[in-house]
């Protein structure tokens, strides 16, 4: 699905939103108001100029609009891969992004994500995985490493593998797998803006600004043991 | 400076080799530390189990209580040889723990003794989303007014989302040689061709991802020795000193700036080498063969 489509569904109240390569970025309306809305596209390979250039327009949101509402679109094949990147540090521009979305947040900005393609590992850390809730279109594909791959590195037999990810959700890819471990909030079969809406609605009404994942996987039995643990902590 | 460990500094140590249990040993005043956790009260991975991989009771963490030069600090201690101190459900869970029990109770800081190749693939989703939940809880606990200061100096050094999280603590210590990155140079190697980043290539990989490196670029906060007691000092000096600030906006804008001007002065570089000489320094061929204290200086000249 093209991102202009995309856009249309999920804001057909209207939206400026500036496609520049891979990165995105714009305002749309809702009914609680402006939105801003920012992220990637067509599969970006997270590099420091793009992890800057997002990270720039949460900061000039927090700046600009206090509260304004941010909504992430999400579509990485993950960190960019390539000397040059690292010799600067990728780690810390990434970092850093996810730094300032904590930061709206703090300041009292809700924030929401969908993948809307690819959302893989550090690309997804940056920003996806940093939204108070984050949500994935069922066509899109949400992943660490596809099966084959893991594999290999692992050294366990494929056909093991995909055996036991039809009961277990803690290594196969799939936007459900991360929905039953508490990490997204819900799947939708296409881009809504009423989907959207009552999601924004909801965490507006809400303001909770703590992380709520370990218990949600808890709830929905996909991640048992984590929550378990964090309480025997704080309980020793 | 007074130290309250005496064992540490008793016999020369190496912090790269040592295990996870030795570090945090030397690291502590001594017979300071309480286990939090410990082996007897927890149980392997049932995820690695499923794939009959042998667990470990500890799941590759250590996390506890104990004192820094009499000052009450938490800690948190990976263990590279380990899965590659990988981050899985119950290893991520202790340390999101940990860091939520430091907001509750107020320790003068957390150490985190990292040393990780990020995400343990066995359990890629429980361990992607755990360290989501660490980065978060960092940020939850530095805005609680607790530095977490983060100590890079182990075999497996700081990579893929363990980067990330090593990148989101108040100040990081690091040594020579340890290493602090996204992408492992053999995944690069792997995906883009030997030519892009040869990962046998030891002193490439060091002058791209090494501390030295990292600390010339003003990514870490200090530059030591591999020694805990070089590592038990720097740590010490920087609570002492404490300089931290909760990331607020003003600070999130200066360290954008930062990087932004340095993108565009050092794009398209590939090479420490390079990056060294465009920073100013005279002889940067002579930056692998310079002991730390000299290049501590070297580098406080660079950014006074």
């Amino acid at each position: 699905m093209n991102l202009t489509s995309i856009l249309d569904s999920l804001f057909p109240a209207g939206h400026q939103v500036r496609i520049d390569g891979h990165q995105l970025a714009g305002t749309a309306s809702t009914a609680a108001g402006e939105v801003t809305v920012l992220g990637t596209t067509d599969g970006a390979a997270i590099d420091h100029k793009i992890a800057l250039y997002l990270a720039q327009q949460i900061l000039t949101t927090i700046q600009a609009h206090p509260r304004r509402p941010l909504i992430f679109l999400v579509d990485t094949q993950g960190q960019a891969l390539s000397r040059a990147q690292e010799l600067l540090c990728l780690n810390g521009s990434l970092a850093h992004l996810a730094a300032c979305v904590d930061l709206a947040r703090r300041l009292g900005h809700v924030s929401l994500s969908l993948v809307t393609g690819e959302a893989v590992s550090g690309g997804y850390l940056s920003f996806g995985l940093m939204a108070d809730r984050a949500y994935a279109l069922a066509s899109s594909q949400v992943r660490v490493m596809d099966l084959k791959a893991m594999a290999r590195v692992t050294k366990i037999d494929h056909a093991k593998l995909v055996e036991l990810s039809a009961s277990a959700p803690t290594f196969a890819p799939g936007a459900e797998n991360y929905q039953r471990m508490g990490a997204i909030e819900d799947i939708w079969q296409a881009p809504s803006a009423t989907q959207l809406e009552a999601a924004l609605a909801q965490l507006l009404k809400t303001q909770v600004g703590t992380d709520l994942r370990m218990q949600a996987g808890q709830d929905s039995t996909g991640r048992v043991l984590a929550a378990r643990i964090v309480d025997q902590i704080l309980a020793a | 400076m007074t130290t309250e460990n005496g064992s540490a500094r008793s016999l020369r140590h190496s912090y790269f080799e040592a295990t996870a249990r030795q570090r945090l040993s030397w690291l502590l005043d001594e017979g300071s530390f309480r286990e939090l956790l410990s082996p007897t009260e927890s149980s392997p991975s049932t995820h690695l189990a499923a794939l009959d991989i042998p667990g470990a009771f500890d799941d590759g963490v250590v996390i506890g209580e104990g004192a820094l030069n009499k000052k009450p600090v938490f800690i948190i201690s990976q263990e590279g040889q380990f899965m590659g101190g990988s981050v899985g459900e119950i290893h991520g869970a202790k340390i999101v723990g940990l860091l939520r029990r430091a907001q509750r109770d107020k320790p003068s800081a957390v150490l985190f003794l990292v040393d990780s190749g990020g995400v343990r693939l066995h359990e890629a989703n429980a361990g992607l989303i755990a360290i989501s939940e660490i980065m978060r809880a960092i940020l939850d606990t530095r805005a609680a007014g607790i530095p977490v200061v983060a100590l890079v100096g182990g075999s497996c050094g700081a990579f893929g989302g363990m980067g990330i999280v090593t990148c989101l603590c108040s100040a990081i210590v690091i040594s020579e040689e340890g290493r602090l990155a996204l992408s492992g140079p053999e995944v690069i190697e792997t995906v883009a061709g030997v030519e892009e980043f040869d990962s046998r290539d030891r002193a490439l990989v060091w002058r791209v991802t090494g501390g030295k490196h990292r600390y010339l670029m003003n990514d870490c906060a200090a530059l030591v020795e591999d020694n805990p007691v070089a590592f038990r000092d720097a740590a010490t000096q920087l609570l002492a000193d404490n300089a931290f600030a909760p990331p607020g906006l003003a600070a999130q804008q200066k360290n954008q700036s930062r990087l932004q001007a340095r993108l565009e002065k050092f794009k398209d570089m590939r090479d420490g080498l390079q990056v060294w000489q465009a920073l100013g320094i005279q002889d940067p061929a002579a930056i692998p063969m310079m002991n730390c204290a000299d290049l501590t200086r070297l580098q406080k000249e660079l950014y006074t």
